[in-house]
């Protein structure tokens, strides 16, 4: 036995699993305190989509490594899951499950909805392709004051669309519901849990599912409720 | 019959020792020519298993049970009782030992006793080995508590589960070996027929009971560790499955049974609710520690607990037993319960209980304590009859619990048959005519982890390693035997359940052969058992086919020895013309209704032997010599 | 109480079973909901049916043996009850009851609701145990054991290997057996020699027998009737962890 049983045993796809959402966690939370700075005017936000894109050699590493976390966290999912299907053949006729939450038992669903949401945001605001923003209006052109791609406007401009924002909503509901478990599950999984610790870790989970729910809708929200809307890079 | 008990010479505290010394030994390399055969999986069962396949013996382990980790030794909750002297309060082997012969009526054998309480220690240091979580002080080291019997602290205990961890402790010793491929285990397969070849055991037949099939197994000794007979009563506070099977098929091929008629009652189970009632549930002693015991003084008096005056009452064990109250030992608080029932002042449903009242202890102690003390006894006695037991006092009724007959057997723990090796609870030998509480779970475990894997040696080293053929036409003739007997049984196709028989036995055992015994009543159970034992081969309803998993065949075939037996232990304690122990004679008592023991008629073991079908079965006496103790009347007052 | 049942049928382990709905009549509140199923075998006998299988043995909580999912609750739904200790105080006249086995590819069902849990005996079989043979073994007190750890080794040791995690499991997950297993003896300086390649060897054969794995849904912990808790997964979790960090080998040892 070895170090490589993480890919075959039980336990092993629930540290990668566990490990790889950890990570990318860790990622949403950074992702949500730089968007934030959309509240802090366009200047500042257009300053950090500059410096992101001017980053060309870390940039993509870390596309690069999100990318292989996600399709790990995805495999890992769904080969636990072919196995947790396979381990009851015959169902029972009738079934309640006594302590399991709703998100506990739609952790697939919502991370596979997740994951096609991912693909749109990145066609939306990353690739940024016209056909998917509903607007029209080519966000690749969009440029403020300092000739930087202005970010703020292309927001302001997307988040414009009550049919997009609701998607993000959605979206940002069902990564509520997925985090609300997993992230108190990723502890357990890896062991990092005990009684003494156990309740701490449980408000944890909740605390911070319901900030990062909060911090992503709240943008657009704000935008749709008019925030930004004077902003002169839009007449552009 | 001829039957040497086989206690070695010399001064009582070297036989062992001495014995181990001048036993033969089997050479290592040949150990694994020797086959083993286990009969149950309990405390002895398993312990002994695991052990001689430690030793290099080749072992086969049969249990009814789904795994050998569900013997009914898992249900023990007391302790278990070791001679180490951890709490400094003046034990010693020899006070294990002579509480132990005291406990027993002095009807049980000196030198067993005294190996017994010699092993005891080792027992302790083995669990603790295996990782047994028994009960520790703050310090880091084991914790005793007091028990009934004896006067210090050398009850070891792990919650209320001892049995429980003590069998989870020999399962995974048992559980090593079968992983290591020197024990095969049988699960879900039961023992019919024991094979006798030229007058040596040689092995057994039995049903796997998920596809039916009958097969024989051979080797070159036969262990049975089938535990008690308790379910001849049919309720009782043994697991469901508890029989009698092995080891009167035993019986019925010549090792003789010793004692039948020993049988423990214990004073606080909960009582029977109604006709349906499949067994019974023990409550700790503990809590008649706080609890007084009594009952209406009016007959039929059919008034809720808390509206009968206090000068209504009859605090039977105060009034009877002015020094002892409510802590009178086992068997007379039992019986004073049954007398009170008797005469039609029973409490609750059948009017078969009394009340075991803590107003009086919450009142002097408050709620709190009391509910410290024993919450949890509170808890399940709540689950078990919906009552809240701090509101209206509890009801209890006394249930059989154990049996210390047994197989007879030797110094060895061989049986008179040769090669038929019998321990634990199944067998007779250390208890006498009353076990001491947390005893059981020490003496399943001397004999499986410390005597019986020397002792087997011992008679092999004496026989040559003949793989036994099940080709014989022994092993044949008893499995054509098995064979038929249940295909009769599925053939009668009558108008009775098989419960409905077992009931009717229980309830006639209990009545007629139960807590007080008479010659007029032993003689009515010994007309009617024949009867009923009759009517169950003419009328008995068993459903099913014989090929496939069928409870109802299994049940019908334990009953059928069951209706045998209990001829056997109504015959054994009509004979027995003395009260001792847990035997209890209503002609043999003292004015005040203490038992009356005759040592000069009776100081001696009844082993019976089988004489065939119809015949009566021959009495052998054993007779029980102390060297080291004198023999005197338990006193209570 | 007069009560309808809805009781999974099957001849034997290769048949294809059905659910089959009895009438309960008569049923008195205080029958174990193990004797209401004695009467209805006993009124099933006097028709000439075959009774109802299912297992049961020491009717008082401890031995494990018996194992129905009652109205789709493993044992019932009483906090810390297994069914042979569940009343029928708790039903209402008129209700009606479906009783199923354990269901888990790894717990074949052998008839009715009887399941095969052999599965269980092989995990242990695998390295649920201390090493030690009989005898020379050193004084029980040699080795102090802090009470705390004692004490949580025990609450780990109340496992009665029922199954009911398995069957309450969405996933038929085993790791409430096998961590509290695994926890006990990971707790007490006895099993703690041992500890890495007992930890592999359980999970490998686990995994071998086809249980699923833990979504941490807590279902487990909420039927158990000896309420082994949650957090010896955990433990459980982070031993595998640290065996296969240290390189430890799985493989048996040898006699």
């Amino acid at each position: 036995m070895s170090i490589t049983n993480v890919f075959t045993s039980s336990i092993g796809k629930k540290y990668i699993m566990a490990l790889t959402g950890m990570a990318l966690f860790l990622f949403v939370v950074l992702h949500l305190l730089g968007n934030l700075q959309v509240f802090l005017g366009p200047e500042v936000l257009n300053r950090y989509g500059a410096f992101l894109q001017g980053n060309v050699e870390l940039l993509w590493p870390a596309r690069i490594v999100l990318l292989i976390l996600v399709g790990l966290h995805i495999w890992s999912a769904i080969k636990l899951s072919a196995e947790n299907k396979a381990a009851r053949p015959q169902p029972y006729a009738q079934q309640e499950l006594a302590a399991a939450s709703y998100a506990s038992r739609t952790m697939l669903m919502s991370g596979l909805i997740i994951a096609a949401f991912i693909v749109y945001h990145l066609l939306h605001f990353t690739v940024q392709v016209t056909a998917v923003n509903l607007t029209g209006k080519d966000f690749t052109k969009l440029m403020d004051a300092k000739q930087q791609h202005d970010v703020f406007a292309m927001m302001v401009t997307g988040f414009k669309q009550p049919v997009v924002v609701g998607a993000y909503v959605v979206a940002m509901f069902l990564l509520f519901l997925h985090l609300s478990h997993g992230v108190g599950a990723m502890f357990q999984s890896l062991g990092w849990k005990n009684p003494a610790h156990g309740p701490l870790i449980a408000r944890f989970a909740e605390i911070i599912s319901w900030f990062i729910f909060l911090g992503y809708i709240s943008i657009p929200i704000a935008i749709l409720l008019g925030y930004g809307s004077s902003y002169e890079g839009l007449t552009k | 019959m001829k039957l040497d008990s086989n206690i070695p010479s010399g001064p009582l505290a070297q036989k062992w020792d001495k014995h181990k010394f001048e036993m033969k030994l089997v050479n290592p390399a040949n150990k694994r020519k020797f086959d083993v055969i286990v009969v149950g999986s309990g405390l002895a069962g398993a312990s002994a298993a695991a052990t001689m396949a430690e030793l290099g013996y080749r072992v086969k382990c049969f249990c009814f049970q789904d795994s050998p980790r569900r013997a009914h030794s898992i249900a023990a909750q007391g302790g278990i009782n070791a001679a180490k002297n951890y709490a400094n309060d003046g034990d010693s082997i020899y006070r294990l030992f002579y509480d132990t012969i005291k406990g027993g009526d002095f009807r049980s054998r000196e030198a067993n006793v005294y190996r017994l309480a010699q092993v005891s220690v080792n027992i302790i240091d083995q669990c603790v080995a295996q990782g047994v979580p028994f009960a520790r002080e703050y310090g880091g080291l084991l914790t005793n508590r007091s028990f009934g019997g004896a006067q210090v602290s050398r009850t070891f205990y792990a919650r209320g589960q001892t049995g429980q961890q003590l069998l989870l402790g020999a399962y995974q010793a048992l559980c090593r070996q079968i992983g290591h491929g020197n024990v095969k285990m049988y699960p879900r397969t039961e023992m019919l027929e024991l094979v006798v070849v030229d007058g040596q055991a040689k092995g057994i037949i039995a049903r796997d009971l998920v596809t039916g099939e009958i097969s024989a197994h051979a080797g070159d000794a036969v262990v049975l560790a089938t535990g008690g007979y308790g379910n001849v009563f049919y309720l009782s506070t043994n697991a469901k499955g508890c029989n009698v099977t092995a080891t009167w098929r035993a019986y019925k091929k010549g090792a003789a049974f010793a004692n039948p008629c020993y049988t423990q009652i214990h004073p606080t189970c909960i009582p029977v609710s109604g006709d349906h009632q499949s067994k019974l549930t023990l409550m700790s002693e503990s809590l008649r520690n706080d609890g007084r015991v009594w009952a209406p003084k009016k007959k039929g008096d059919t008034r809720p607990a808390n509206q009968i005056p206090e000068d209504e009452r009859d605090y039977l064990l105060e009034r009877k037993y002015p020094s002892f109250g409510n802590l009178a030992p086992r068997d007379i608080s039992s019986r004073a319960a049954k007398e009170v029932c008797d005469e039609g002042r029973g409490v609750g449903p059948g009017g078969l209980g009394v009340y075991l009242d803590f107003a009086d202890a919450i009142k002097r102690l408050s709620l709190e304590t009391v509910k410290e003390r024993y919450g949890n006894l509170f808890e399940m006695y709540e689950k078990i009859t919906g009552e809240d037991a701090y509101q209206t006092p509890m009801r209890i009724y006394p249930a059989v619990h154990y049996t210390m007959g047994g197989t007879w057997v030797d110094y060895n723990l061989m049986s008179s048959l040769p090669g038929l090796f019998v321990i634990g609870e199944a067998n007779f030998s250390d208890h006498g005519a009353n076990r001491l509480g947390a005893s059981a779970l020490m003496q399943g475990l001397a004999d499986g982890y410390f005597i019986l894997p020397y002792t087997i040696g011992n008679y092999f080293a004496s026989q040559k390693p003949a793989k036994a053929n099940v080709s014989h036409p022994e092993f044949k003739k008893a499995l054509e035997d098995a064979g038929a007997l249940t295909k009769r049984l599925l053939s009668i196709n009558g108008k009775r359940s098989v419960t409905s028989f077992h009931r009717e036995l229980g309830k006639l055992m209990w009545e007629k052969c139960g807590m007080a015994r008479s010659t007029e009543s032993l003689k009515e159970a010994l007309a009617r058992i024949p009867e009923l034992r009759s009517e169950f081969w003419k009328n008995v309803k068993v459903t099913g086919e014989t090929g496939s998993l069928n409870q109802d065949l299994e049940a019908a075939g334990r009953v059928a020895d069951f209706l045998e037996f209990a001829e056997l232990l109504c015959l054994d304690a009509l004979t027995r013309e003395e009260s001792c122990g847990g035997h209890f004679r209503v002609e043999h008592q003292y004015p005040d209704g203490e038992a009356k023991r005759d040592d000069e008629h009776f100081a001696f073991v009844s082993a019976w032997e089988y004489q065939g079908p119809g015949k009566p079965p021959v009495l052998n006496k054993e007779p029980l010599t102390y060297e080291e103790v004198h023999m005197s009347t338990r006193s209570y007052k | 109480m007069n009560l309808t049942l809805k009781v999974w049928r099957q001849k034997d382990a290769k048949s294809p079973g059905r659910m089959v709905e009895y009438q309960a009549a008569n049923i008195i509140p205080d029958m174990s909901f193990l004797e209401m199923l004695d009467v209805v075998n006993e009124g099933l006998i006097a028709r000439g049916e075959e009774p109802i299988a299912f297992d049961s043995d020491c009717r008082e909580g401890i031995c494990g043996t018996c194992s129905l999912v009652i109205n789709g609750i493993a044992h019932g739904g009483q906090r810390g009850t297994t069914a042979c200790q569940l009343h029928m105080r708790h039903f209402q006249d008129g209700q009606t009851i479906t009783i199923e086995p354990w269901r888990a590819k790894s717990f074949p069902v052998l008839k009715d609701l009887v399941t095969d849990r052999g599965a269980f005996d092989r995990i242990i079989q695998a390295g649920g145990f201390v090493s030690v043979n009989t005898g020379g073994t050193p004084d029980a007190n040699a080795l102090p054991v802090a009470k705390v750890d004692s004490d949580r080794a025990m609450d780990a040791a109340a496992c009665i290997g029922c199954g009911a995690c398995v069957a309450a499991c969405k996933n038929a997950s085993a790791m409430l057996f096998v961590s509290a297993k695994v926890s006990h003896l990971a707790l007490l300086p006895q099993g703690k020699v041992e500890r890495n390649q007992r930890v592999l060897n359980m999970v490998q054969q686990m995994d071998a027998e086809g249980f699923g794995n833990c979504t941490v849904t807590g279902s487990c912990e909420a039927v158990c009737p000896k309420e082994i808790s949650l957090d010896f997964i955990a433990r459980l979790n982070r031993e595998y962890g640290k065996a296969l960090l240290k390189g430890a080998t799985g493989h048996k040892e040898t006699v």
